[in-house]
């Protein structure tokens, strides 16, 4: 089974030191990145396949500014078999529409059973990249996975969607795009000796021109849409703290939520 | 197999290599070590979760050889990862100390064959291994050891007592220091009378006496071992009848930097307590850390910290380079970050007031788990004999 899984380094949710600059473009330098958390997700999925299904192999899918292999390699380090990664100073400022023509056609050079996405990212948490990439290429896509169930005898795949009331059970022929959600279960940390091997794997890079792109027609200047301004989410109003026996505090938390006929 | 390269780094940083596995053993430790170190503390459990976390992850792996199954990682490198578990935890950062301290005498002495047999289930975690050479009247005086190993045909045959054994009821292997000549004479021979041996647990003569009621690292177990006629083939003999003293002094050569990584943990992990508390906690109107004695004790604490580690890393790299002085080394480290970790989380303590007091905040159990960096392999007053030896010439 050959699954490929599209890795966005964000910046570090931890690090708080996210910013846009004056061209209201995220700053990436200025704060560490780490791998996407939802791709981290799509990857513990796809390694979890590969290692039930006995062979295969994982290849990451990245377009990011040049520092990416070093958050590559974090991914890498989880089991990963090898990195593309597609950098160009012209995709600076990249809209959602050209990252999915740029993944699309690199994904051209890539032959895969699963194409596995994490289902958005949490610095643009647009959430239309993997089906975009599905459009472009003309392959189904099975949005909000909570499970995957490769069939390579029939080359289908069973994913169940997350639904209103449950989960819907959609089957595909692959090859497949799948939208990936962080109950397909926790990413597992990379052991020691994964970290070391990781530092052998290959990671290769393509740029626009590789790809046989052109930089007038894509990325920062031919954006679709445009940052017209960003601002600090308002405190939040002072929390009450509900005091007394758990009885008081039950009948208090059902008298708020009556008042605001929230029930 | 990757393995760990052997190079010494060129300039005075970490590798990035070095980086890489310190940060992926401090995400560990912060997401799944420091959650569990409070529950560890109060039940005196020890934490067999973490020792198969650590197994997963290959961290129990960094002390043995590539070809053996191990990480071959350098000095420096096994002490990031026991600084960054001790920083959540003592007991779990001791439990990589140890696998290292106790496999020593066998990396440094063993056979090939001796090292085939032993080690890849250490370097896997499915075993541990101890370290018995103290006993209840031999502590600084390692040469007063009484336990017996007497020849029987192709078998020593074990008989005595040995005291204060981390990891000793946990363990499957024990390396147990043994006198093998005990015809009483001059002090140069009482340093050739000893010899190391490792013994397989469970095996017929050998108990776990008791265990220690301890005022810190209480989840790590202390067992005091009863050899009985504990029967062990020759071939389980490490380095040549004879040398065990020697083989136990080189050990502490390598093994002190591993406590004093411990002790720079320790101490970070109460530095990083007390900071954030202070810039959380308000009086008078105003942060305590903005109040100038809060400050200046932060800064003390947080310069000794760094000063205890840059020495700890130093150290690790002079003795990986076969410096002449590792001993001193050694000593001026465990000496410097014992210390240094009781001081700092003292003062942690201080600075949370009464709330450091009480187990509300981790402060009060790091500062009981600093005090046994002062105690163990070798009291801070042995390190500053072993200082005092190397200065004034007598080698010894």
């Amino acid at each position: 089974m050959r699954i490929v899984v599209l890795i966005k380094p964000v910046p570090d949710p931890a690090s708080a030191g996210e910013r846009l600059g004056p061209d209201g473009r995220l700053d990436r330098a200025a704060v560490p990145a780490v791998v996407n958390g939802n791709d981290e997700y799509a990857l513990e999925a796809a390694l979890k396949l590969i290692e039930a299904a006995g062979d295969g192999e994982v290849t990451l899918l990245a377009m990011a500014p040049t520092n990416a292999p070093e958050t590559l390699r974090k991914a890498l380090a989880m089991g990963a078999t090898r990195g593309v990664h597609v950098t160009d100073p012209a995709l600076a400022g990249s809209c959602a529409v050209s990252t999915a023509t740029v993944l699309a056609t690199a994904l051209g050079d890539l032959e895969f059973d699963l194409l596995l996405a994490g289902i958005d990212s949490s610095d643009g948490v647009g959430g239309i990249v993997p089906a975009a990439i599905a459009a472009h290429l003309g392959l189904p896509f099975l949005s909000y996975a909570t499970r995957i169930e490769p069939d390579m005898t029939t080359r289908t795949v069973r994913v169940r969607r997350i639904s209103a009331t449950g989960y819907d059970l959609l089957e595909a022929p692959m090859p497949v795009v799948i939208g990936c959600t962080q109950a397909l279960g926790e990413p597992r940390y990379p052991s020691l000796k994964g970290i070391m091997a990781a530092r052998g794997k290959e990671i290769v890079t393509r740029s626009l021109a590789d790809l046989g792109l052109d930089g007038a027609t894509l990325g920062g200047a031919a954006a679709t849409t445009t940052i017209l301004g960003s601002r600090m989410p308002p405190p939040r109003a002072a929390t009450e703290v509900v005091r007394g026996t758990p009885d008081e505090g039950a009948a208090r938390i059902v008298d708020f939520l009556v008042e605001r006929r929230l029930i | 197999m990757p393995m760990v390269t052997a190079s010494m780094p060129l300039t005075y940083r970490l590798t990035e290599e070095q980086q890489l596995l310190r940060d992926a053993v401090r995400v560990i430790a912060d997401e799944r070590v420091a959650p569990r170190a409070a529950a560890i503390d109060k039940t005196g459990e020890f934490p067999h979760d973490l020792r198969d976390l650590l197994a997963e992850q290959d961290i129990l792996a960094l002390p043995f050889p590539v070809e053996f199954g191990g990480l071959g990682g350098e000095l420096l490198t096994i002490c990031l990862a026991i600084e960054q578990l001790s920083r959540a935890c003592a007991t779990t950062g001791l439990i990589l100390a140890v696998q290292e301290l106790a496999s020593l005498p066998l990396l440094m002495a063993g056979t090939d064959e001796q090292k085939a047999r032993w080690i890849p289930k250490l370097a896997s975690g499915e075993h541990l291994i101890a370290f018995a050479v103290t006993e209840a009247e031999a502590g600084s005086d390692v040469a007063a050891i009484r336990t017996r190993a007497v020849r029987d045909g192709d078998d020593y045959v074990i008989t005595g007592a040995k005291r204060f054994i981390s990891h000793g009821s946990v363990a499957d292997l024990i390396t147990v220091f043994a006198v093998t000549d005990g015809s009483p004479g001059p002090a140069a021979s009482r340093r050739r009378h000893l010899s190391c041996f490792i013994v397989e647990v469970p095996t017929p003569g050998f108990d776990v006496a008791r265990l220690e009621h301890k005022m810190g690292l209480r989840g790590s177990p202390t067992a005091e071992l009863a050899f009985d006629g504990v029967r062990v083939p020759a071939a389980n003999r490490i380095g040549h009848e004879g040398d065990g003293f020697e083989l136990a002094m080189k050990t502490f050569d390598r093994s002190r930097p591993g406590i004093a990584a411990q002790a720079v943990g320790i101490a970070q992990g109460a530095l990083d307590v007390a900071s954030a508390y202070a810039g959380d906690r308000r009086q008078f109107g105003k942060r305590i850390g903005d109040f100038q004695m809060i400050a200046a004790m932060l800064a003390d604490m947080d310069a000794a910290t760094e000063s205890a580690r840059q020495l700890l890393y130093k150290a690790c790299v002079e003795i990986e380079a076969g410096a002449p002085d590792a001993g001193r080394w050694s000593a001026m480290c465990k000496l410097v970050a014992g210390d240094t970790a009781m001081r700092v989380t003292t003062d942690a303590v201080q600075v949370l007031g009464g709330y450091g007091y009480i187990d509300e905040y981790p402060v009060e159990r790091m500062m009981r788990d600093a005090k046994i960096t002062q105690l163990y392999e070798g009291t801070q007053q042995i390190q500053r004999l072993v200082i005092a030896r190397a200065l004034l010439g007598k080698g010894d």
